[in-house]
């Protein structure tokens, strides 16, 4: 039995056929990317699957795995969310903004919940500082031009999900 | 956020759904690429165009794009590629993201064009990860190219054939740096290459490879569909076209201006609101985090292209300006930067991964009231000892930050020093 779905599995195949037939481990970052969607994290195994479906040595993919950082090598909580500090985010108030996140949800940056729900991360510029301050949501989602009712209903709204 | 429309770039954002095809072509887009196949425009003829426009690229280099396509052995019988280079991840750039949300047929057709002279038989357009819905977006406009027959075998009837692949890179600053992201397309960790040789001879899966930034080829339909002499007189001698600035910091209306080259700095300060509340201007990073901070009132002399930004002492880099008001402090300025660029290098070469580490930790303490009195020449000399010491140009990006500041801030660096607090009391940052 496959380790991933058969819908991820056909969006890694699409993704293979972006390159010429003898380059498969091209697509390893977006296998990886779809394996995570599927799975909320990056454990040994689903790597070694990729590696074995890509034709790839495992070190090959653990390599890249670690050092691309939207990767999540440890299981994250349901909800994660990166919020970008660099400079011209944090002239727009990217710090009152952690502040407030890490305040009500009771953590620092690189932690999660006690009940699993929300990791917090540091992220760095996201190209997109004119929408300043914000964050991603389990990489996929972003958030801008937060302020603090923002980031209030945003915490609501996932807590329901 | 604001999108100041020009004739270039952002020139379908009048019209309802700018970012489909259809819309691109009622403003004249895809006749330079009909034209081009129809007539069998030689290579040379439109490296020659490339060159009279002037056109330097917008990635941060400013390498003159016709140079750079001319080193391109086109006769090379294997495979070539053309790459563009989407990774926008420079602390303050933010345009690619707007010109692939709202004119991406602007890239797809200056990709073709791009590919038909190099005789490339296929693209990659490389986008940050940070992004999604971005490459969401792309993934959809090439689906229409596709279908509508500009990409695929034999493109218009012509005997031309490229076709086109989005690849999204996931969170790392280096990928932007182009063999770092030739790796990366690759399957493997984004480490710089060592050049030479450079990718126009050993590039994407070791063939022929250009690289050039979104907005570089965003800007090849209007030179072919216009001239490159129209593109040419739209900015200055030696710095052609228009070009997207990002503004972002303390202004009233941050965005993305396409103004043209040679726009002096205070008219584009004005487009954007001014400084916020009302409150003085200090200092202007204009090319994006790398490049070295400027006073307010040197950039108030300045004008917006390559060559003024260079004479004044920094860099117009990426086009990313980024404003700061009378409220920040310079050191606590730096300790940020400075841990981008520890945190993004890749750590292959020493003077890189520790002099980053290294630079950040003494601005770090001297921010925080530990800083001694011999911590500024310490930082001279660690910033001066990577500079040109490296595989990549990441090293030299992480020190000049740290030398523009000393130069033009060193009062506040040694203030913090020796009074263990900062000089800047309102401290809005
Ligand atoms: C650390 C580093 C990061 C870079 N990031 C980018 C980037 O995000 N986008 C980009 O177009 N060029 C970036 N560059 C420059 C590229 O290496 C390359 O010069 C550029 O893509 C060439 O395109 P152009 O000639 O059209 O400007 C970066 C360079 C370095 C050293
Ligand atoms: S200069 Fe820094 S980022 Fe560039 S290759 Fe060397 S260690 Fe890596
Ligand atoms: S600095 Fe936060 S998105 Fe660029």
């Amino acid at each position: 039995m496959s380790m991933l779905s058969a819908e991820s599995l056909a969006l890694i195949d699409k993704e293979i056929a972006k390159y010429p037939a003898d380059q498969r481990q091209s697509a390893v970052m977006s296998a990886l990317r779809i394996a995570q969607v599927e799975k909320g994290w990056l454990s040994t195994e689903t790597m070694d699957f990729v590696a074995h479906y890509l034709g790839m040595q495992p070190i090959a993919v653990y390599e890249v795995a670690t050092f691309y950082n939207m990767y999540n090598i440890k299981p994250v909580g349901k909800h994660k969310l990166c919020v970008c500090t660099n400079l011209p985010c944090k002239l727009m108030g990217a710090d009152e903004i952690a502040d407030r996140l890490k305040k009500k949800l009771g953590i620092e940056f690189g932690e999660t919940t006690e009940d699993k729900q929300f990791t917090l991360v540091e992220g760095e510029c996201m190209g997109a500082c004119g929408d300043a301050p914000l964050l991603l949501v389990n990489n996929h989602r972003m958030e801008s031009f937060l302020n603090e009712e923002k980031i209030d209903a945003l915490l609501d709204e996932l807590k329901n999900k | 956020m604001v999108i100041q429309p020009g004739p270039v770039i952002f020139n379908t954002l009048h019209l309802p759904e700018p970012w489909k095809l259809s819309t691109y072509v009622s403003a004249g887009g895809y006749s330079a690429l009909r034209k081009i196949l129809a007539e069998n425009i030689p290579a040379e003829t439109i490296i020659a165009e490339v060159k009279t426009s002037a056109l330097r690229g917008r990635g941060g280099a400013g390498f003159p794009t016709g140079l750079k396509w001319s080193f391109m052995p086109r006769q090379f019988p294997g495979d070539k590629y053309i790459v563009c280079n989407s990774d926008e991840g420079e602390p303050g750039t933010f345009k690619d993201r707007d010109i692939m949300r709202y004119n991406p047929h602007a890239l797809i057709e200056g990709m073709i064009i791009a590919g038909y002279t190099l005789g490339a038989k296929a693209g990659y357009n490389y986008i940050h990860g940070e992004i999604w819905d971005i490459y969401e977006g792309m993934e959809r406009a090439v689906e229409e190219a596709r279908a509508a027959g500009y990409l695929g075998d034999n493109i218009l009837g012509s005997d031309f054939s490229f076709d086109l692949y989005n690849h999204h890179g996931y969170g790392a600053y280096i990928c932007g740096e182009e063999t770092a992201l030739l790796e990366s397309i690759e399957g493997k960790k984004g480490q710089p290459r060592f050049k030479p040789p450079f990718p126009a001879s050993f590039g994407l899966y070791g063939k022929p490879t250009t690289i050039n930034n979104t907005e570089t080829l965003a800007s090849i339909p209007y030179i072919m569909r216009e001239g490159g002499q129209k593109f040419l007189e739209l900015g200055r001698p030696n710095n052609g076209g228009t070009k997207v600035f990002s503004v972002s910091g303390h202004v009233e209306k941050p965005g993305n201006y396409e103004i043209p080259m040679g726009t002096p700095f205070s008219e584009l300060l004005e487009m954007a609101g001014g400084i916020r509340g009302g409150r003085q201007l200090k200092a202007v990073i204009p090319g994006g985090s790398s490049a070295p901070v400027l006073p307010g009132e040197i950039m108030m002399d300045c004008t917006m292209d390559f060559d003024s930004i260079a004479k004044a002492g920094s860099m117009l880099g990426s086009g990313a300006v980024i404003v700061m008001d009378e409220t920040v402090c310079m050191v606590r300025a730096l300790e940020r930067l400075s841990y981008f660029y520890y945190e993004e290098s890749c750590g292959q070469c020493t003077p890189c991964r520790e002099g980053t580490g290294w630079m950040y930790r003494v601005v770090h303490r001297i921010e925080h009231g530990q800083g001694r009195p011999e911590d500024l020449d310490l930082l001279d000399r660690v910033a001066g000892n990577i500079a040109g010491r490296t595989i990549c140009a990441l090293g030299d990006a992480a020190a000049m930050p740290v030398q523009g500041m000393l130069k033009h801030y060193r009062h506040e660096f040694e203030h913090h020093i020796e009074h263990r607090k900062c000089l800047v009391q309102s401290g809005a940052m």
